[in-house]
């Protein structure tokens, strides 16, 4: 088997290779797609220019700066935070002989499954300055105070916690991906394994900590519930303020397209890594991983997994629990309704397929071909991502009620407007999948005489099989949750489980949000479990 | 790869299939555009079409965000009537020319107060603004006669309040409309100086006071009645109404329009069911709002609207919120 060992500090550049031009069966759905998820863009343009001269003030004011800053460092803060935890704890749960690792790979992707707003709701009951700590410790020891949750702190704990497992979902498909051999021929010529670790295995995973982190970055810039439950002022609190305050479309338009701008410079700063090949050059199949010894770490390593499962998921299943207990007692009917869950379902598989189908082209163009089109696609599927989603929402309202008045408010429309907000979710694990086939394979079966259309559908596509899994997966998770689209672009009467959740929390009647809330989990949970069977994590014992 | 090609035309045949489906409703049914919760108004809507036989069909959300939802509609809004939580969203939409003038035998149930001038949208509940406290850290005795008291130092560290919520930002355009923008930027600065804690919303402010966190709190009366009823009488807030005729007594009203591209021709008859005693009686009981037509009593928990006195204000004047908004940012709460 040939094997090229990356040089300590770099990883041989695929200097040379020879890219085609983009085909028209890729390149025409891909700038369709692109041009859908654009449609925000068009529309906070639209509307800004209808902005009278008293925007200028606003934008300019010190207070707008505070709020870019205030956005720039949480999302910073969010990725920095999400990338420290998932490295360690991927890991640990697909490398190492930790005590009951496959429960833990599937205890710490559970997260993901608590809507962010439900998880800062879970943070405040139990942290809070006078929350269930507070009352032990007082109890304890008298303690008056806890410091202070609200604010940044609580913003950058609730992002971190309920987003890292979009990174640890993207860094173990990449660990599940990587030659082992590479790692190997690096211990046998000397490196220790932690020197392994940091010069071989980590530069590998790096597209796969870029994808993922720079889904945490964004998610930090557009969310809204949870950051203003946890009452730190940020870039899109300014923006829904125009809305519920002023009915200002045209100011809330422009301070939209500031938060663009910062997207674009993430993005850009994102994608600068060079042209690098993080394939297997050879045999087609690799040999199963090594499993590593942890030896007297073995227990301890335990604590890192234990403290981000009962922050992540055993807290918030408490406060949905306790809820339940207080409703019941206090004769709080609660009824099990059917139709919001099978219509949350529904929709969360029907965006889950769209997206993917949609992510595919850009992602195969992206991968294999050079040129300013591909890259620039990849990169503008953000657009719709950073935005806080009424923005997105409001945008489709403004295009289908006009110009698409036969889909408006129909499922059709939801689905799509679900495939623009989150169609970066599926690029990232589908690319990085991509990214880990050799197109060798694919240039041996045009050797054989298929067509490049031939060889997408029967080569490209099927390899990226597990990366369209987690694609798909994550898609759905993340559309069960969403509201702001849901709510002003679903049909009407059609409710989802997050529709319920809201609805009842926002009448404090938090009693009556534990039974939809629950069932969002689980069904979450067991999408969840679809998604890790798929995997593929095995190793070797020695 | 057959496979693939399969999954993607079920995809299509399916979003077709959901897209044919909803749109195709019947036009005699209502369209309604919730600001108000499902929680509270759904059963409201189950009577109407109880005792009328009109379907309805609602959307809910935000009432700001609805209220965009509307003016991005354009033309083509499948709305017919818009239920917001309060006066200003309604006067936005008044503004922009979108909701139609309502009849007078319909507008002469409400007091004028508590309608539009032009006759666009009408109250149909009241909502009063309140000092929220906590009974275990103060006796009403103890609470100001005044609004404008709680600038003092001796509130420093006991207050919370919402400057970005809705409710709130009204509030303050009443006290602008009533003190003048001099006296309220000074009243600002006095609470913002006291460190008031800054909370989401009316019912975050009612928990953090129930949980001892703050003292006082400024909200809307009926938030500590969704607490009470979940927590029971043991829930240690109550609302305080202030004794004259002071700025801090403001009486907010949700209300309903109908919007100008109204098909529907039931949504006058919606209007007039909200006014009927049985709807005004239901948000006596059920949401403790005041009924807004006269000879329907409040929630006896709650003391009588002609009780409380309330500042000479037009409510006609709350969407004039750019001038509160540059207010709060000018002062450094936004």
């Amino acid at each position: 088997m040939a094997v090229t060992l990356p040089r300590p500090g770099s990883i041989g550049r695929q200097a040379g290779a020879r890219r085609p031009a983009a085909p028209p069966f890729l390149w025409i759905p891909a700038v369709l797609v692109a041009g859908a998820v654009l449609l925000p863009v068009a529309y906070l343009i639209v509307r800004a220019a209808g902005a009278d001269e008293g925007v200028l003030p606003l934008l300019l004011s010190p207070r707008t700066f505070r709020l870019l800053l205030n956005t720039v460092l949480l999302g910073a803060a969010v990725a920095a935070t999400a990338v420290a935890l998932a490295v360690p704890l991927a890991w640990l749960t697909v490398r190492t002989d930790l005590p009951g690792a496959s429960l833990w790979r599937v205890l710490t992707v559970l997260p993901l499954v608590f809507p962010s707003y439900v998880g800062a709701f879970a943070l405040i009951t139990a942290l809070g300055p006078t929350g269930l700590l507070q009352v032990i410790l007082h109890r304890l020891w008298g303690l008056e105070r806890l410091p202070e949750l609200y604010g940044f702190p609580g913003a950058w704990l609730t992002l971190s916690l309920f987003t890292y497992p979009y990174v640890l979902l993207s860094v173990r498909a990449g660990l599940a991906g990587i030659d082992p051999a590479v790692e190997e021929a690096s211990r046998v010529l000397g490196r220790s394994p932690w020197a392994t670790f940091r010069r071989v295995t980590l530069p590998l995973l790096r597209p796969w900590i870029g994808a993922g982190g720079l889904l945490v970055v964004l998610y930090a810039f557009s969310d809204f519930g949870a950051v203003s439950m946890m009452r730190f002022d940020s870039f899109t609190t300014a923006i829904y303020l125009q809305y519920q305050g002023s009915f200002n479309r045209s100011y809330a338009a422009v301070l939209s397209l500031v938060l663009v701008a910062l997207t674009v410079l993430v993005v850009f700063l994102e994608g600068r890594r060079g042209r690098v090949r993080y394939h297997r050059v050879g045999s087609a199949t690799a040999r199963l991983p090594r499993r590593v010894r942890l030896g007297r770490w073995r227990w301890p390593a335990l604590a890192l997994p234990a403290a981000v499962v009962a922050a992540g998921v055993l807290l918030p299943v408490a406060v949905i629990a306790y809820w339940l207990v207080v409703g019941l007692r206090h004769g709080e009917t609660i009824l099990l309704s059917l139709p919001p869950l099978v219509n949350s379902l529904y929709a969360a598989l029907l965006a889950a397929l769209l997206t993917v189908a949609a992510a595919m082209p850009v992602a195969i163009l992206s991968v294999r071909f050079r040129g300013p089109l591909p890259a620039a696609l990849a990169r503008l599927s953000y657009a719709g991502y950073a935005l806080p989603g009424i923005v997105v929402a409001l945008a489709l309202v403004f295009f289908g009620a006009r110009y698409a008045a036969p889909l408006y408010q129909t499922l059709a429309l939801l689905v799509f407007a679900y495939m623009v907000l989150f169609l970066p979710q599926a690029l990232g694990p589908l690319r990085a999948a991509l990214l880990q086939v050799s197109p060798a394979q694919e240039e041996s079966a045009r050797t054989l005489g298929r067509t490049a259309r031939q060889v997408v559908w029967s080569v490209t596509i099927p390899l990226a099989r597990r990366g369209a899994v987690a694609a798909a997966g994550l898609v759905f998770l993340t559309t069960m949750k969403e509201l702001p689209a849901t709510l002003l672009l679903s049909p009407i009467g059609f409710e989802t489980l997050a529709m319920r959740v809201w609805s009842a929390a926002t009448e404090a009647l938090f009693a009556r949000a534990a039974v939809p809330a629950l069932l969002l989990v689980l069904a979450s949970s067991l999408s969840m479990g679809v998604l890790l069977s798929q995997e593929g994590l095995r190793w070797r014992d020695e | 790869m057959r496979r693939v090609w399969v999954l993607v035309a079920v995809v299509l045949v399916v979003l077709a299939a959901g897209g044919i489906g909803p749109a195709a409703g019947e036009p005699a049914a209502l369209t309604i555009y919730s600001g108000r919760s499902r929680d509270l108004v759904a059963p409201l809507f189950e009577r109407f079409t109880a005792s009328t036989g009109i379907q309805v069909r609602v959307r809910y959300g935000e009432t700001a965000e609805l209220a965009a939802t509307i003016l991005e509609e354009g033309a083509n809004s499948p709305a017919d009537v818009y239920f917001a939580q309060d006066a200003g969203a309604l006067g936005a939409l008044a503004f922009a020319g979108r909701l139609r003038a309502l009849p007078e035998q319909i507008l002469s149930r409400v007091e004028p107060r508590f309608r539009s001038a032009d006759g666009r949208w009408v109250g149909v509940s009241g909502r009063a603004r309140v000092v929220v406290y906590n009974t275990r850290r103060l006796r009403p005795e103890e609470l100001p006669a005044s609004i404008a008291e709680f600038a003092q130092p001796k509130w420093r560290g006991r207050i919370g309040w919402a400057p970005t919520n809705g409710s709130f930002q009204a509030h303050v355009t009443a006290m602008r409309l009533l003190w003048g923008n001099e006296r309220t930027r000074r009243w600002l600065l006095g609470i913002k100086a006291n460190g008031a804690r800054a909370y989401r919303n009316n019912t975050a402010i009612v928990a953090a006071v129930g949980a001892g966190e703050i003292d006082v709190g400024f909200v809307n009366h009926y938030y500590l009645f969704a607490f009470l009823r979940e927590r029971g009488p043991a829930f240690p807030a109550r609302n305080y109404f202030f004794p004259g005729a002071d700025a801090g007594n403001l009486v907010n009203v949700a209300g309903v329009g109908v919007v100008d591209t109204a098909r529907a021709p039931a949504a006058q008859r919606f209007v007039e069911f909200l006014l009927s005693p049985e709807a005004q009686r239901y948000f006596a009981g059920e949401t403790f709002e005041y009924p807004l037509v006269s000879g329907i009593p409040a929630n006896p928990l709650l003391p009588p609207l002609a009780q409380i006195r309330t500042p000479q204000v037009d409510l006609n004047h709350l969407q004039a919120l750019e001038e509160t908004l540059k207010l709060l940012r000018e002062t450094g709460l936004l």
